[in-house]
Order: structure tokens, then C-alpha cells, then sequence
């Protein structure tokens, strides 16, 4: 099976990488020859088996809700490409609103 | 056949500003006065490298909030990635509880016009707040970002669809406000975008006046984004439910849930109108998968049981024994309820005046021209005392009403008692008959008309008398003194 | 004896005897860089005059006869994906990064420079550490100090090459799969994986944060235990760290472990085994045999294709999330030509990553994409329990588990650049222990006859560094492989 050209494409979107033309058809041959390895799971009969998200049993980890100085502006802002007057600046938005 | 009925159901999803002091990952302050990205550090900037800490505070805040909507709290409660590319979320993901949250199934009991209607708790959950994105005002095809609000704890707060009109959605969340506010866990400043709504709407199509009957069918849902105001998120609704009926109404087989999904817009509030953000089509991907960087919340037992046991006071709770002890009408009630300030000095006043009506009334009227006027909380400019006192020199007699505005003023602006105040300006009723008898006498002979109308029998001159007698003392003729010397004189 | 040729242990000691300067042991190091690195291309960013001048600010102290840190004076490299916030840059072998400087230092970083340690520069990697050969980095490939026609194994080759040419005596790597381990066998030094969670991941640039750990490369298991030892313990900025008291590991270092049961799982020696590398392995646990240790034949059913398997889809998709915030919007590179603001993310990723990092983002997206998430990314981490089970029951019945750590030596440059399937592969053996969140260690024992190192794995259970760092030490006492320098080292000393 493997991924198709336009699968490949898709991906790419979500994960805002731009491929040239010549490049879908070479990733979707690699991505593909990983897709088929790893579909060798699907072998495997994981049927009642917890998911393993957190590899130590650790939980609770909380800090005091007390203040500590951070950056400065200018660090803040210093290895911005595009920055003026204390903010980011990148191309305009139309808002869609992705916000929270 | 008649067309079938349709009936509004309105799901809220509804997100506060926590009322810490530093973000929810990271050590930073939360503040809404800086300068622009001076409130940040390598981890709410989204640096290379970068791990999240939760804030203990956020999350024992948010469990209080849970446990005041009568949620249950999990056993254990996990963190999310949600990914979405925007300028403003600089990791480009935001962690959130995508599955687990930690406050699930409770109500929110709202009254509206004297009735109460009851909304389920779908979810409570904590997450990060984004930057602020804003269009540069250099008028450049250039849009600028702010990240100080990034990363500030956000409680969302999700019911179940069982709102059932644009009121009840105000009203909802303006219950909701006065709970978070109630319990000290946010703020809720609007102007501050502490709080913002987001109603999820549609109509349920009916073949009776109840909506029942065959399987249930619905109008598709639509998401409003972002309202921040009461009145927003009444008239969203309200164009929104007008908008589904009208779509409904010109194409009743095409315009299903089944058939559309859900689509998001947004709310232009100058023009009064919504507007298609997103279709169906192209919903997000968010991709959830669980925060590898931050280990789950497996809250104790004990530590659950002591927040519950520490609780604020709820509105509610506070409605109850103003309504019982008191017996104040349900409009004062909603009046002094509204604040937890508002309510316990209130309590206060009423635990110590003779009369509720009158502690009530002085209040309202008296007492919160002054915290509108300015802007403060009404346990800043008064002590209960005072307005306790005031309010049984009223009911005694001692002083007239129509002083109160007069020794209120002089409240805030001298930090004198009320008794000195009375005292000091002489302002204590006159019921000397000696004296009360010679400003009547004046009075008759420079209102010869309003005399003899009142002689005549006609019981409405009587005011215009009495408020003369009150004019030449100063406001201090005890009325009912003044009335009976003027019956003697003319009628007797 | 050169100065570089001394173990970190011995430089350390003779510097607080005064024997030796933190200035010499550092011109040395500056020296070795400046004569050997045109060759082997193992650091990416160096600065002698801070150098000097840490050296000389060290010297004064050790010479006031204070209080000094355990790694005073010793110079050590640092993998280029650890934030550096004076002067070096932190790049992750990536042109989106490249330039990039840090304003704030990893947590590890700080614990050197608490130690007194000499930082020399940073090291290259394979691009955000996702590689086996050190070949994917914006800079170039790094060679193997052995053969310099062979690759050093990667990710963290910069460091593990650094070593091996006895630049530095120390250096930190990072290893998600493998890439502290495999580049140590390949380049005939001691890489070691702590348990996760033992060193604090504050500050090194994610590649997969349920993965990632921090650990020594060094020559010798001793300067192991003494990197380790400055770096590990609990760091409150990383909620995966984990508060546990470190061990004193130098004062137990010669302590053998005794009875020693050893793990040899079948699934280790399967036939894609190099047989030179095969028979190298056995020979060294012959070693531990006739030091009485006894082995056991155990199943590891899920530790080798299965793991792999696994690991190609949970790394991919954290990887596909951790980058994400590399946009050009904030720090970093940005495609100087776009249309609108998507097209500025997808020309700035596009033009900035390069295609084994494009790869693992798009495999990870996909993996949990809408529809894909249960068959991919779910049951990965279902798989990754039966991994983790695995272990578990084999160490009830073994103290620890040995085998090849690679099965192969080192291969030449560009043999699996246009397979990146292969290049997988490489990490058969060793990403078990990641998925397990294990301790793991490569020592070396021996080479083969055209002159390549080969490493031995070991792996032991969590939080047991102190019990693998004895264990290897028991074969290195035995051996005398740590002493064999690359030619292209000759001519120094
Ligand atoms: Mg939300
Ligand atoms: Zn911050």
C-alpha cells in the first residue's frame, strides 16, 4: 500500500513543508517503504494493552506559582527575521480564528 | 401539514483567565499593562529546547472551578498537544487536556426572570493561552505579534447543549462569571479578555410543540468564535437562531446537521451580523497526541477533599440565605449578589440593620451610585457599620431618607462615622412641635392655595406642604410631624 | 605522556595536583581541533579566545588552591543541539537554526560550567539529531578518525568522533534511538544512555521528548562515570527528570559485579549480523564468562523489528511536533521570497529543513492524522509496552543484557543516504532501550580486520547506571582496547 502522491501532498500541508513537484514522487516512494516496515505492527495482537505514553511513573509535577524575571525585549525580539518596535512582525493574517 | 417546530439548542464552550500571578508552563507574570513581549522567556516564547512546568496554583484553581460546577474529578488527568500553525502560538501547537480532563459532568443551576433553568457541564479542562495577533497599524501588509498573553493559564469550561435561547446564554454566561468570580478562580475582566465565549447553536427540528416525535434532526452547527461580551453573545445568538430558521424555512431537506456539519464564524459586532469562517471541508486536523514533556495529574484523594472543604461561598449558597434570613425580593437579590464583594458587605449591613428593606435600599441606591461612580469595590468606600447605622437611623426616624445622599457623600469623602456625621451637621430630624408650628404657619400663609385645597379635603396638596416645611428646615421636618400639626390646623 | 592521550580521570588529577594547566590541556585541545578537524569535521562551532580565556580564569582559581568543580580545567564538547547562551551558536546542524544563539544555556551546560569544565565548542550532528551517520547536516558530513572514508555513526558522530581522535577527552551527545551508543561503537569509544529521566533534558533541542536523553561519550567507562557524574541529578525546569539521588559512580567504578547473570537474547545475533562484528561480541562476553559470569539465553520477542518499527512512528510523530515551531516567525530562518503567510511557513520549513527531517515530519503527521491515529500512533504505543514488558521479565531473571550494539562497523559515506530504510536499520539493537526508558552503554571490544572498532551493548534496567558502569568496567580491566589511537593520530603527541 504506502502513502500516494496526494497523501504525500496532504502531509505536507499540515506540516507546512512546500515539496517541488519531483520531490512528492521521491518522498512518496521512501514514505511509502517505511509505511509498508512499520505496518509489520499491525501483526501483532495489541488487544487490551495499555498505551505507553509516559515511560516513567512519575505524575504531579507542579511548580509554585511565584514569579521570576525572563527575557528582555531585545532578547526576546533578537533572533526574530522581522521585528520592529517591541514586536514580531510577519506578512498579515487573515484572521480565521485559530486563536485558543 | 404546518411546518415543524424548531427549537433552539445552544452549547457553550467558555474560557477564563486563571487568577495567578505567573503563566501556566513558565515562571513569567501574567500582566495586561506591558509593553508588548515583555512579559516572556525562552519557554512561553517557544524556544528550542524549552519544557513546560504547570503552574500548582492554575491547577488547583481549575479543580476548584470544577468542583463548584459539581463536577466529578478523575483520577487521573493527562496533558495534549493540539497543533495548529499561527503566528501567535509559537510552538505552533498548544498543550491543552484533550481526553482526560480534569473536571467532567456537572450543572450550572442559572436564573433568568425569576425562573431557573439548569445547564450540564460537558467538561472542564485547563490550557495555554496564544499571543495576540494584530494587524500593524504603520499601514504595511504587515501583521504584528505580541506574546506576553501567551501561555497564561486558560480554564475551559464546556456545557451541554441545553441552552435554549439567546437569554439563556447570556445569562448563562453571566452565572458563569459570577461563579469563577464567587470562587477566586479568575477575575473575569472583559475588558481585559479574561473571558470569552464561544456558543455552539443549532435547531432541533421537531414534528410536535416539544420537538419530539421520530428520531431527532438538527439544523447544522454553527460556532461563533471569540464573543467577549454578555451582550455579543446575546445578539450572536439571536441572528444566529433568526439565520438557522431562515435557512431552515427556504430549504427544509437540505439544511441538516447530517447533511452540513458544522461550520465557524465569526461575529461582527458593529455591523450586527455573522460571517462563514470555516466549512466542514476544512476543518482543522489538530493532530492531539499526549504531552511527552509534562507527567499526568493524579490528583489525591485528600487534596481534592481539603479544596472542597475550603470552598468560597457560591452565589447560590449566598442567594439562598439572603432570600431565607432577609426575605429580600428576588430583583434585590440579583442586585447584591451579582459581586462576592458586593454580597458580603451586604450580608454585613443586613446582619446589623433592624430593617432588610431599608439596609437593602440604601444599598442599591445609595452605595453602588458611589462604586460605579468610582469604579471601586463598594467594601473600599463604606463600612458596613456605617450604612447599618444610617439605615436604622432611617427606620427609627432619627434622620429623614431624603438626607441619606448627604451623609453617603460624607461617608467617602470625610472617613468619619455616621453618627459623628449626623451629629456634627445637626442633621437628625426636627419633631420639636414648638418650632415644627411656626414653619407651618409660614408655610399656610405663602401657599394660600395648596392650604385650602388641603383644607377642602383634597389629600394630594399635602406633599407639596410637607416638602415646603422640609425646604425650610434643611430636610430635617420630620414628616409625619409636620402632617399631623397641618391636619390640626386645617382640618381640625 | 601527551596531554590528550591521558583519560579525563588522569587530567582532572594532575591538574588539581598542578601538573598540568587548564591553558595547556586547552591549547592542546585547540591544537588537536586546528590540526586533525579539517579532516574529520567534527566541530561546528569553536571559540579559542573564550576558550582561553575559561582556561585561564580556572587556572587562577586552581591555583588560589579554592574550592573547584569535579571536571576543573577538563575540556569537553558539546553536541550542537545543547542551548549555549555565550557566544556559541546552537544549530542542530540545520540551516533553519543556523546562527541561531540560544539565550539561555541547557541544564547540562550549566552543570559543566558549574563543574568547571572547559566547553570547546559544539559538535556536529545529524540535522535535529534524526540520523545514524552524522552525513544529515547542513555543515557536511563528519569522517570516522578511523577510516575517514566511513561514516562515525550519528546522530551524535561530531561527539563521538571528537573523542575517538582524542581532541577532547569528554564530550556530551544525545541518544532518541540509539545515537549516544551507535557512534561510540562505531568510532571505538564508551557511549552510554542513561535511564530517562537521569539527566535533565532542559535545554536540548527536542527531536523526541519521550525519547531523548543526554549522556557521555569518553574513552574510557572511569571519564563515562565522571561526565555523568557532573551532568545527572533532578532539574525542576524538566517534569521528566526525575528525583532520585545520583550515585557516587567513580567510587564504585571498580567494585565487579558478582554473580553476574547476562542476558543473550537470540533476537541479537540474527543473520543481518556482521560475522566479524558476531564473533568480536561473543569474544567479549567469553570475557565476562571466564570472570564467572553466567549466561542465560532470553527472548526479547518485541526489543529488535518490532522496536524499530515502533520507534519509526513514535519518534517521527513527536519530531513532527516539536518542529513545528520552527517558522520563521520567531528566531530562525525565513524564506526571503513568499506569497502570503502559509506560503512564508512553507518556504521557510521547505528551504530550511533538509529531507531526512522533511521525511520524519511528514511520516509523523501522518501518524497522527485524522484516521490514522489508532493504527499508527496508538498502536505504536501499545507496542511500546510490550517492548517495555520484554524488558522487564528478562530482568527479573538477568542483571543485565548483552549484545552487538550495531551490526555492522563503520560503512562508508553515502552507502545508505538514498535508503533511508536502511539507515533505519542501523539502530536495530539499540532502540529498545529508548522505548523502555533504559539504561544502555557500547564499550568497545575489538576491531575488525580493516581496522574499524566494534562496540559491545549493554543494557541494564532503570536507574541502575552505577551496576552497568561496574559491569562494563569489569571487561575494560580485562582489555586493552582503549589505548589504540586512530593513525590520522600519530603524528601528534
Ligand atoms: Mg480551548
Ligand atoms: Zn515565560
Amino acid at each position: 500500500m504506502g502513502l500516494s502522491k496526494r497523501e504525500v501532498l496532504h502531509v505536507a500541508h499540515l506540516g507546512r513543508i512546500h515539496l517541488a513537484d519531483d520531490e512528492v514522487e521521491k518522498f512518496a516512494d521512501q514514505l511509502s517503504t517505511i509505511v509498508d516496515y512499520v505496518n509489520q505492527l499491525s501483526e501483532l495482537d495489541t488487544e487490551g494493552v495499555e498505551p505507553l505514553a509516559h515511560a516513567l511513573p512519575i505524575h504531579n509535577v507542579l511548580r509554585p506559582d511565584e514569579p521570576r524575571p525572563g527575557l528582555s525585549t531585545d532578547q526576546a525580539l533578537g533572533g526574530a527575521p522581522d521585528a520592529a518596535d517591541g514586536f514580531f512582525r510577519v506578512p498579515r493574517v487573515i484572521d480565521d480564528g485559530s486563536s485558543a | 401539514m404546518s411546518a415543524p417546530d424548531l427549537i433552539t439548542t445552544i452549547g457553550m464552550e467558555v474560557h477564563l483567565h486563571l487568577a495567578t500571578r505567573t503563566k501556566m508552563f513558565c515562571p513569567c507574570e501574567v500582566r495586561y499593562d506591558a509593553p508588548p513581549n515583555s512579559c516572556v522567556c525562552p519557554v512561553c516564547l517557544g524556544m528550542p529546547g524549552v519544557l513546560p512546568v504547570m503552574n500548582g496554583r492554575a491547577v488547583e484553581l481549575a479543580v476548584r472551578m470544577a468542583i463548584g460546577l459539581g463536577c466529578t474529578i478523575p483520577a487521573f488527568a493527562k496533558w495534549d498537544r493540539k497543533h495548529y500553525y499561527y503566528p501567535d502560538l509559537p510552538k505552533n501547537y498548544q498543550i491543552s487536556e484533550y481526553d482526560e480532563p480534569l473536571g467532567l459532568g456537572g450543572h450550572l443551576d442559572v436564573e433568568l426572570d425569576g425562573e431557573t433553568f439548569r445547564v450540564g457541564i460537558t467538561r472542564v479542562h485547563l490550557e495555554e493561552d496564544a499571543g495576540k495577533l494584530m494587524h500593524a497599524e504603520d499601514g504595511s501588509n504587515v501583521s504584528v505579534v505580541d506574546l506576553n498573553r501567551t501561555g497564561t493559564p486558560l480554564l475551559e469550561v464546556v456545557s451541554e447543549p441545553d441552552i435554549q435561547s439567546a437569554a439563556q446564554a447570556r445569562a448563562y454566561g453571566e452565572a458563569l462569571r459570577q461563579l469563577a468570580v464567587y470562587l477566586g478562580v479568575g477575575h473575569c475582566n472583559m475588558q481585559l479578555g479574561q473571558m470569552r465565549f464561544e456558543p455552539n447553536i443549532s435547531l432541533k427540528i421537531g414534528d410536535g410543540p416539544d420537538g419530539s416525535g421520530g428520531q431527532p434532526r438538527y439544523t447544522p452547527i454553527t460556532e461563533i468564535k471569540n464573543l467577549n461580551s454578555f451582550r455579543s453573545v446575546e445578539r450572536a445568538c439571536a441572528f444566529e437562531i433568526a439565520r438557522h430558521r431562515d435557512e431552515f424555512a427556504a430549504d427544509p431537506a437540505g439544511y441538516t446537521l447530517e447533511n452540513q456539519g458544522k461550520s465557524t464564524r465569526g461575529w461582527n459586532d458593529d455591523r450586527g451580523v455573522s460571517f462563514l469562517m470555516r466549512s466542514k471541508e476544512e476543518a482543522h486536523d489538530y493532530r492531539y497526541f499526549p504531552e511527552p514533556d509534562l507527567v499526568p495529574f493524579v490528583p489525591a484523594p485528600e487534596w481534592v477533599d481539603k479544596i472542597r472543604a475550603d470552598m468560597p461561598e457560591t452565589p447560590s449558597q449566598k442567594r439562598y440565605k439572603l432570600v431565607t434570613t432577609y426575605r429580600l425580593s428576588p430583583y434585590e437579590v440579583d442586585v447584591l449578589v451579582s459581586d462576592p464583594d458586593l454580597s458580603d458587605f451586604s450580608e454585613e449591613v443586613l446582619r446589623n440593620a433592624q430593617d432588610s428593606s431599608t439596609a437593602a435600599g440604601l444599598i442599591m441606591t445609595e452605595g453602588l451610585r458611589f462604586v460605579n461612580e468610582r469604579d471601586k469595590p463598594i467594601s473600599k468606600l463604606f463600612k458596613p457599620g456605617d450604612v447599618a447605622a444610617v439605615s436604622d437611623m432611617i427606620f427609627s426616624g432619627e434622620i429623614s431618607r431624603s438626607v441619606a445622599p448627604h451623609v453617603f457623600v460624607q461617608l467617602v469623602e470625610t472617613g468619619k462615622s455616621a453618627a459623628d456625621i449626623v451629629r456634627d451637621e445637626n442633621l437628625a430630624q426636627t419633631s420639636d412641635e414648638g418650632e415644627l408650628e411656626r414653619v407651618v404657619d409660614e408655610v399656610i400663609r405663602e401657599n394660600p392655595g395648596p392650604a385650602q385645597d388641603f383644607a377642602e379635603g383634597k389629600d394630594k396638596a399635602v406633599g407639596r406642604l410637607i416638602g415646603m416645611a422640609k425646604q425650610k428646615t434643611g430636610g430635617k421636618a420630620n414628616p409625619n410631624v409636620v402632617r399631623e400639626i397641618l391636619i390640626r390646623k386645617l382640618r381640625g | 605522556m601527551a596531554i590528550l592521550d591521558q583519560t579525563a580521570c588522569q587530567m582532572r588529577d594532575a591538574l588539581r595536583r598542578r601538573d598540568l594547566t587548564a591553558a595547556d590541556a586547552a591549547e592542546a585541545s585547540l591544537a588537536a581541533i586546528e590540526r586533525l578537524d579539517p579532516t574529520v569535521a567534527a566541530f561546528v562551532a569553536t571559540d579559542a579566545c573564550a576558550v582561553r580565556r575559561r582556561a585561564a580564569e580556572i587556572d587562577a582559581r586552581l591555583d588560589a588552591g579554592g574550592p573547584v568543580g569535579l571536571l576543573a580545567g577538563v575540556p569537553v564538547a558539546v553536541k550542537d543541539n545543547m542551548c549555549t547562551a555565550d557566544g556559541l551558536p546552537t544549530s542542530c546542524g540545520s540551516r533553519i537554526l543556523d546562527g541561531w544563539r540560544a539565550p539561555y544555556n541547557a541544564h547540562v551546560v550549566e552543570r559543566l560550567l558549574a563543574a568547571d569544565a572547559v566547553i570547546v565548542g559544539k559538535t556536529n550532528m545529524d540535522e535535529f539529531a534524526m540520523g545514524s551517520s552524522t552525513e544529515h547536516s547542513c555543515f557536511g558530513p563528519t569522517h570516522n578518525p578511523w577510516d575517514t572514508a566511513t561514516v562515525p555513526g550519528g546522530s551524535s558522530g561530531g561527539s563521538a568522533a571528537a573523542v575517538a581522535a582524542r581532541m577532547v577527552p569528554l564530550a556530551l551527545g544525545s541518544d532518541t534511538g540509539g545515537s549516544i551508543r551507535q557512534p561510540g561503537s562505531l568510532c571505538g569509544v564508551v557511549g552510554m544512555k542513561p535511564t530517562y529521566g537521569r539527566v535533565s533534558r532542559y535545554g536540548l533541542v527536542a527531536f523526541a521528548s519521550s525519547l531523548d536523553q543526554i549522556g557521555p561519550l569518553a574513552r574510557t567507562v572511569g571519564d563515562a562515570a565522571l561526565l555523568l557524574q557532573a551532568v545527572a541529578g533532578h532539574d525542576a525546569r524538566d517534569s521528566t527528570s526525575v528525583n532520585e539521588p545520583v550515585p557516587d559512580y567513580l567510587a564504585v567504578l571498580d567494585e565487579p559485579v558478582a554473580p553476574l547473570r547476562i542476558g543473550v537474547p537470540k533476537e541479537f545475533f540474527t543473520e543481518g549480523l556482521d560475522p566479524e562484528v558476531e564473533r568480536l561480541v561473543r569474544e567479549a562476553i567469553g570475557v565476562y564468562e571466564r570472570l564467572g559470569a553466567k549466561l542465560v539465553e532470553i527472548d526479547l520477542p518485541h526489543a529488535t523489528d518490532y522496536a524499530i518499527a515502533t520507534y519509526y512512528i513514535v519518534a517521527p510523530s513527536e519530531a513532527s511536533s516539536n518542529l513545528a515551531r520552527y517558522d520563521g516567525v520567531h528566531y530562525g530562518y525565513r524564506a526571503p521570497e513568499h506569497a502570503d503567510m502559509i506560503d512564508m511557513y512553507m518556504r521557510s520549513r521547505s528551504e530550511g529543513f533538509g529531507d531526512e527531517v522533511k521525511r520524519r515530519i511528514m511520516l509523523g503527521t501522518f501518524a497522527l492524522s485524522s484516521g490514522y491515529y489508532d493504527a499508527y500512533y496508538k498502536k505504536a504505543l501499545r507496542v511500546r509496552r510490550l517492548v517495555r514488558r520484554d524488558f522487564d521479565e528478562a530482568f527479573e531473571k538477568v542483571d543485565c543484557i548483552m549484545g552487538p550494539t550495531s551490526a555492522t562497523p563503520a560503512f562508508p559515506l553515502g552507502e545508505r543516504l538514498e535508503n533511508p530504510l536502511a539507515m533505519y536499520l542501523s539502530d536495530l539493537f539499540t532502540v529498545g532501550a529508548n522505548m523502555a526508558a533504559i539504561a544502555g552503554i557500547s564499550i568497545p571490544c575489538g576491531f575488525t580486520g580493516a581496522g574499524l572498532p566494534v562496540g559491545l551493548q549493554i543494557l541494564t534496567g532503570v536507574f541502575t547506571e552505577d551496576r552497568l558502569l561496574r559491569i562494563s568496567r569489569m571487561y575494560e580491566r580485562q582489555t586493552d582496547w582503549t589505548s589504540r589511537r586512530p593513525a590520522i593520530c600519530e603524528a601528534s603527541a
